[in-house]
């Protein structure tokens, strides 16, 4: 893995570069989106589901940051928000230091340029009646440029990512296998040469040895192009193995974000642990009987009170159900602080495993 | 070529191989046609009848409008009367060529416009969801809400008789139905990733719809489409036959079957004739229509 402060010199290298290698390439401020569930005779709103609630972290430049949580946790439509493809309640984002979509500045449209998303499900991402080449030709297409040239950046882009041109530009998705159509969906991303790549659930389809060639290829292609990724994926596997920081979502919100070795080797929400220990181990002897998480994720249009893990969680107290744990100033931590929304992560907390508060310490 | 290491089915052995030739959709759905000898036949037939009405001036032996008070009501083969005389004296063998025409643009005609028309505001209902579906959808309700024969009679009654005003009608009760199927499979596309896809690229929605949503909604509803030819050609026959179509002495298979019916205990094959033309193309385009769905339904 790239090394962040490695990567962030050859960033500055970069023409399209405005803010420096400090500023964050992709900054997300208390994003939110609520689904409105409408019923009854007149459409009318009867509840929401609080699908992202409030999240908010930035991405350095040339970092991977991995996004890991249960399917329905609100990371495709975390990915979605990012894109632009569905309006957001609240929030804001600022690309490369700059704020995206007000009057002042950066357009949607340059937006588009730098961001780009590779889709979870390469059935569904490619369109069946059109040859490969040309679904990767469309968007420099759309944005200006000559069919032709558009046409051989697509040639080109086909071998960047490891399928012949001459072999795969004419054939239609469904001649194509998984890890090809996802190679394709990864050429059609970097079409427009973005600098920030969202790849939701990109290899969670493929077969083991398949998706290993796409996670190598995805290496390289970051090393090649300068790229930024955001990892989107419920493996947690893959997540270790590809990113530099890790994000852990929980019913909408941010429970745990740090640097991938120290979330790893030592979790501070209960979540994460549980989600670590349901990870099947290579040795059998070390595989845990019961599953540490029980039950399926509450309803995310009731979340529960205070702290939304407090119903699964092993350690809940009264606290828990009462107050909801804050994470701290993610936007303001440094990229290699650990931050965890749990009451036994924050002393003075109220939990009785929470940490001792400096005054308690003297105070014995 | 690139250092990236890759599948082994992406980068075979051997270099510069040719390009292979691969099918695309339209080629893989004539390659399912052809061994299909049903359909491959009815098309056939279809092609030529619509030839034989093309081509009626020429072909048709008599004049289709001249009576002759002497022969009516021959039997087939009576001299040269080959499908013998309706109940004017008139050649039914002209008549038949003759009345095809309008047939058969009753036929085609008011699904080409119906299709066009309704399947615009299906695409557009389903595209757009929400408010505008629900104005274009609950209006189409309106008109689905009345059987199309009799809805087929009370346009045409408000409207008058002839070919415009038939066809006319034919249109309008064919709309609302390939409206919604044209709205199912466009709602149906629009919720695929790729169309989010060419969002994210910046393209705009007109170019959406053009270059990814038009060619995936453009199997189902054109099969669709060709199911209801044989309805339209019946539909047209039935208000010809009840008076409101096209108007005598033209010849229009409906109106040949409407003016024969009393002289079916006399001539009982000859008063068939228009009937039995009216079922083998419906029949032709019903089967071809059928043939034409499995061919397109190529998974992909
Ligand atoms: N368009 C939508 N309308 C209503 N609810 C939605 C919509 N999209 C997603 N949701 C809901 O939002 C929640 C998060 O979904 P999603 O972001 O797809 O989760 P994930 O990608 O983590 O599996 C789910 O409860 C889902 O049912
Ligand atoms: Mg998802």
């Amino acid at each position: 893995m790239t090394l962040v402060t490695e990567t962030a010199i050859d960033a500055a290298a970069d023409p399209r570069d405005r803010g420096g290698p400090a500023q964050p390439m992709l900054i997300v401020e208390n994003i939110k989106k609520y689904f409105p569930i409408r019923a009854g005779l007149l459409n009318r709103k009867v509840a929401e589901v609080k699908a992202v609630d409030d999240i908010s972290f930035y991405v350095m430049k040339g970092e991977t940051l991995g996004i890991v949580g249960e399917s329905g946790c609100g990371k495709s439509t975390l990915a979605r928000l990012l894109m632009y493809l569905i309006e957001r309640d609240e929030g804001n984002l600022v690309l490369d230091g700059d704020l995206v979509g007000e009057k002042s500045g950066v357009p949607i449209d340059a937006l588009r340029r730098s961001l780009q998303m590779v889709f979870q499900d390469s059935y569904s991402s490619l369109n069946p009646r059109l040859p490969i080449e040309q679904s990767i030709a469309y968007g420099p297409k759309v944005q200006g440029i000559k069919p032709k040239k558009a046409k051989e950046q697509a040639q080109d882009l086909l071998g960047k990512v490891g399928l012949r041109p001459n072999l795969f530009s004419q054939r239609y998705p469904h001649e194509l296998s998984g890890g090809q159509k996802q190679r394709v969906n990864i050429a059609r991303a970097l079409a427009l040469d973005p600098r920030l790549l969202i790849l939701d659930e990109a290899v969670s389809a493929l077969d083991k040895s398949v998706e290993a060639q796409v996670l190598n290829l995805l290496s390289e292609l970051k090393e090649q192009l300068n790229l930024t990724y955001i990892f989107i994926s419920h493996d947690l596997h893959v997540v270790q193995y590809i990113s530099d920081r890790v994000l852990v979502m929980y019913l909408g919100q941010v429970v745990e974000i740090g640097p991938v070795d120290k979330l790893y080797s030592n979790p501070k929400h209960p979540y994460t642990q549980a989600l670590l220990a349901c990870r099947l181990s290579m040795d059998p002897d070390e595989r845990v009987d019961a599953a540490p998480l029980a039950g399926d994720p509450p309803n995310p249009v009731n979340p529960p009170s205070g702290c939304r893990f407090h119903t699964r969680c092993p350690h809940a107290e009264d606290i828990c159900m009462a107050k909801a744990p804050a994470l701290g100033d993610v936007l303001k931590a440094t990229p290699d602080q650990h931050l965890a929304a749990c009451h036994m992560a924050q002393a003075g907390s109220g939990h009785s495993k929470a940490p001792a508060t400096l005054a308690e310490l003297f105070n014995i | 070529m690139s250092v990236i290491p890759a599948d082994s089915a992406s980068l075979p052995a051997a270099q510069g191989a040719p390009a292979t030739k691969v099918r695309g959709y339209w080629g893989s759905v004539w390659n399912r046609l052809r061994y299909d000898y049903v359909t491959l036949f009815c098309l056939g037939l279809i092609i030529v009848i619509i030839l034989l009405a093309v081509f009626a001036p020429w072909l048709s032996p008599m004049d289709p409008e001249k009576s002759s008070m002497a022969n009516r009501l021959r039997p087939i083969g009576y001299k040269k009367y080959l499908l013998g005389t309706d109940e004017q004296g008139r050649d039914m063998v002209s008549r038949l060529l003759w009345g095809g025409r309008v047939s058969l643009m009753m036929g085609i005609l008011p699904v080409v416009f119906a299709t066009l028309v309704g399947g615009m505001f299906g695409v557009v209902a389903g595209y757009y969801g929400g408010k505008v579906n629900m104005v274009i959808m609950r209006t189409m309700d309106i008109f689905f809400a009345f059987p199309s024969v009799l809805l087929a009679v009370a346009i045409a009654g408000s409207l008058g008789g002839g070919i415009g005003n038939q066809m006319l009608t034919l249109t309008v009760v064919l709309i609302p139905p390939i409206c919604r199927v044209a709205e199912t499979a466009t709602s149906q596309v629009r919720a695929l990733d790729f169309v989010d896809a060419a969002r994210a690229s910046g393209a705009s929605t007109i170019s959406i719809l053009f270059s990814h949503v038009l060619i995936n909604v453009l199997s189902p509803v054109l099969v669709y489409s060709s199911t209801l030819v044989s309805i339209s050609i019946i539909l047209a026959s039935g208000l010809s036959f009840l008076g409101l179509g096209v108007s005598p002495p033209t010849a229009d298979w409906g109106l040949m079957l409407s003016t024969l019916r009393q002289s079916i205990y006399v001539q009982p094959i000859v008063t068939a004739l228009p009937g039995i033309a009216i079922l083998i193309t419906s029949i032709a385009f019903n089967l071809v229509s059928d043939g034409l769905r499995q061919a397109m339904d190529v998974k992909a």
